[in-house]
């Protein structure tokens, strides 16, 4: 009997091996996105999930569950339209950091402060890798991409801090070398209901290790290793990446603030059973 | 990652049965990234001279009987290339 | 009612409870409008952070099983076109109203123009076809936004509603029919098995049925080149295949999308071509033309794209001339050409936008065929 691997049910099988390159993140990212959903027992139908475009934007296309592969940084707002257009759905977007913060950034901090109810992993890869490697703006400074040859001159962007500034009701930051961790966070953010973000951390061995002296896959887990610490409930105004410091994982933010839907039929749709939360 | 690793043994060792897995490893998915290989807690997995059809070198279960069904190779398995699931024991130990 | 209401209210009139939008003059009424009606519908108004994040969501609410709407002026219908070219790829249905001022750029804010009619067009990157409909008067908004919903529901694409600053903001009385007598149409759903469902798989109509999301069918939506199953095809016949189909639709569908109005064809040697507000000085110019004796009609563009090429051929080869008249310098009028491919003389009337065209400009251009005939 042809043996079948434990997440096959959730992914579209005619579409593996899919295109990342070896050793990248996404894999194991997206690997841990599906052991938390196994783990939820949430209706697979009521799964929905969205994402823009590039390496990380490609997950929802191995995935058989609702999956939207929509324009570059706009998954936010087509997931809040589509949250909106159907409260019933566990609406996740799944991006990458240049999606999500580039050119989605304004996107990122409005769905934030609305609260709209969205769980958002972001795969921050330190680069644009589809593209062959140039800088992002989560490239540490200093690194080097195709783009900055020599070495970026501009500060990147600390995730939880302006995830956290903007409105998260939950903010985590693991590293895909803590699979155990993040797969717990994410099955914890599907609990949770509000704009919650976990940053993942991973490995772009192709594009952006081969540059900064990481060249091989497990050069940039080893890196990880390295400098990690993890720290709960951390200042997530320590959490600035830089190439000399330890990088702070952990759960910086768990808190309750009303979602855009609750505060919604708070107003006009008082007299419904739906239990509305309001701090 | 040597924290994983049993750096000492529980008292009552000898009675406590240990989960046992088998690996499974789908070659023709896996890109030879090497992370099961080097963070499989019980170093059950090894390169060996086989590679697979896109030329990419995979990795052998060569110490099975070590595997405790952990399932860390599974999740941190970029590729969807390997699982383990538990192999079903007699239950041999009576208190 | 002003037509911006009107609008809004045709909107509603269609089964639209989802309203996504950003602040534009001369569209905010519709926003406005909706903002106050829709809550107490059921439905949902949402200003967003900016016009591309508006357009994405009404493609999300309308993949969520909703009628879906956004209204917008020129600027921000820049701002749509990348999503537009999304909601084509995916056919996902869906209303865009672009009340337009003149341009380019921030260009005059409160003042008319038609200067987005080859943007409608060809705004978004790629080839492909699309509908798009110029009402004349707040009626019309309002009949016309009922049927775009209509067409956009059944031909899986989004609808463009190319009103103006002017049609948008005159107050004209409103005729709002009872509910049963307002048809509506709503898009096809897939039937059998869920778990054999293509969502791109289409019949001889080359529209395919369309599941929602939730209901369980796990499908894959992309902006990438598609198969039928939804699935990336990153080569030539894949494109091919999935181009070629998006533009069929449309155009083997073309005669029954199509809208057009004839006034005094019978015996007219000159023939006017408007759209929008332009027809209602083309209309004024018209009967002056008659009152002198000159042998002018009127062919009324509801429809401008798909653009009824066939009908203005065959106009071409019966009559001396075809004056376009809009607001621009020259757009529509390029179709005409193209469409009397040398048949018929050709004209203009134009300008760069800020005003209606003045009936006495029609007249004048009339009176230049007619006397030179």
């Amino acid at each position: 009997m042809k043996s079948v691997h434990p997440y096959d049910e959730l992914l579209r099988t005619d579409r593996i091996p899919h295109i990342w390159c070896p050793g990248c993140g996404i894999g194991t990212a997206f690997s841990s996105m599906l052991a938390a959903i196994k783990e939820s027992a949430l209706p697979l139908e009521d799964f929905a999930v969205v994402s823009g475009i590039g390496c990380t934007g490609r997950v929802a296309g191995y995935l058989k569950l609702d999956s939207f592969h929509t324009t570059h940084g706009r998954a936010l707002p087509f997931a809040t339209g589509l949250k909106l257009g159907n409260p019933r759905l566990n609406v996740v977007t799944f991006s990458g950091d240049g999606d999500l913060f580039a050119i989605g950034g304004n996107h990122f901090i409005h769905a934030a402060r609305r609260n709209i109810d969205l769980a958002v992993f972001c795969v921050n890869n330190f680069n644009y890798g589809m593209t062959g490697g140039q800088v992002a703006p989560t490239t540490p400074y200093g690194a080097k991409t195709a783009t900055t040859p020599m070495g970026n001159d501009e500060w990147p962007f600390n995730l939880p801090l302006l995830a956290y500034a903007v409105g998260a009701v939950y903010v985590a930051r693991w590293t895909t070398l803590h699979v155990r961790r993040l797969t717990d966070a994410i099955r914890e953010v599907f609990d949770r209901r509000g704009f919650r973000f976990i940053e993942i951390l991973a490995p772009c061995p192709t594009a952006y290790g081969r540059r900064n002296r990481m060249k091989a896959p497990l050069d940039v887990l080893k890196y990880f290793e390295a400098r990690v610490r993890v720290r709960h409930d951390a200042d997530p105004a320590e959490a600035q990446i830089d190439l000399e410091s330890p990088i702070v994982v952990g759960k910086f933010v768990d808190r309750k603030r009303p979602t855009f839907l609750d505060l919604w039929s708070k107003r006009y749709a008082p007299d419904e059973d739906e239990e509305v939360h309001v701090a | 990652m040597e924290g994983v690793k049993f750096w000492r043994k529980p008292l009552d060792w000898e009675m406590i049965q240990v989960t046992r897995g088998r690996v499974h490893i789908f070659e023709d998915r896996c890109k030879g990234c090497g992370y099961c290989i080097a963070y499989c807690p019980r170093d059950v997995l090894s390169f060996t001279d086989r590679f697979n059809r896109k030329g990419y070198h995979v990795p052998s279960a060569l110490k099975e009987e070590e595997c405790v069904n952990c399932h860390f190779c599974e999740i941190i398995c970029p590729d969807f290339a390997i699982y383990s699931e538990e192999i079903p024991q007699p239950k041999e130990i009576e208190l | 009612m002003n037509g911006d209401v009107a609008c809004a209210e045709g909107a509603i009139a269609a089964g639209c409870r989802f309203f996504a939008g950003y602040p534009i003059t001369p569209a905010t009424e519709v926003a406005e409008h909706m903002a106050v009606r829709l809550p107490y519908l059921g439905g949902m108004h949402i200003q967003m952070e900016d016009e591309i994040a508006s357009m994405a969501a009404i493609l999300g609410a309308s993949w969520a099983g909703q009628k879906a709407m956004t209204s917008t002026s020129g600027p921000g219908f820049s701002l749509m076109m990348e999503n537009l070219g999304l909601g084509i790829v995916t056919e996902t249905p869906c209303v865009v109203v672009n009340v337009q001022r003149a341009g380019p750029s921030t260009g005059l804010p409160t003042l008319v123009a038609q200067g987005d009619m080859m943007q409608a067009r060809w705004g978004s990157h790629g080839h492909y076809e699309i509908i798009a409909l110029v009402p004349s008067s707040p009626q019309e908004a309002f009949d016309y936004t009922i049927r775009a919903f209509n067409l956009s529901e059944k031909y899986r694409v989004p609808v463009l509603l190319m009103t103006d600053e002017v049609v948008g903001h005159m107050m004209e009385k409103v005729t709002i029919p009872p509910k049963s007598a307002i048809r509506l149409v709503s898009r096809r759903k897939p039937r059998g098995a869920k778990a054999r469902h293509q969502p791109f798989s289409a019949d001889a109509s080359h529209i395919p049925p369309m599941a929602t999301a939730g209901d369980g069918y796990f499908m894959h939506i992309t902006g990438l080149t598609h198969d039928s199953r939804g699935y990336p095809g990153m080569d030539a016949p894949t494109q091919k295949e999935m181009v070629e189909r998006l533009v069929a639709k449309i155009r083997t569908h073309a005669e029954e999308i199509m809208d057009v109005e004839e006034y005094l064809l019978e015996d007219a040697r000159v023939v006017l071509v408007s759209y929008g507000v332009s027809v209602r000085s083309s209309l004024k110019a018209m009967f002056e033309a008659r009152d002198r004796g000159m042998k002018v009609g009127l062919l009324k563009l509801n429809t401008v794209w798909p653009f009824p090429e066939r009908r203005v051929r065959e106009l071409a080869t019966t009559m001396d001339a075809l004056i376009t008249v809009e607001i621009n310098l020259g757009q529509i009028a390029l179709e005409v050409e193209r469409s009397a491919a040398g048949r018929a003389a050709t004209d203009l009337v134009g300008h760069a936008g800020g005003t209606i065209i003045e009936p006495g400009a029609i007249l004048e251009a009339i009176e230049a065929r007619c006397l030179n005939v």
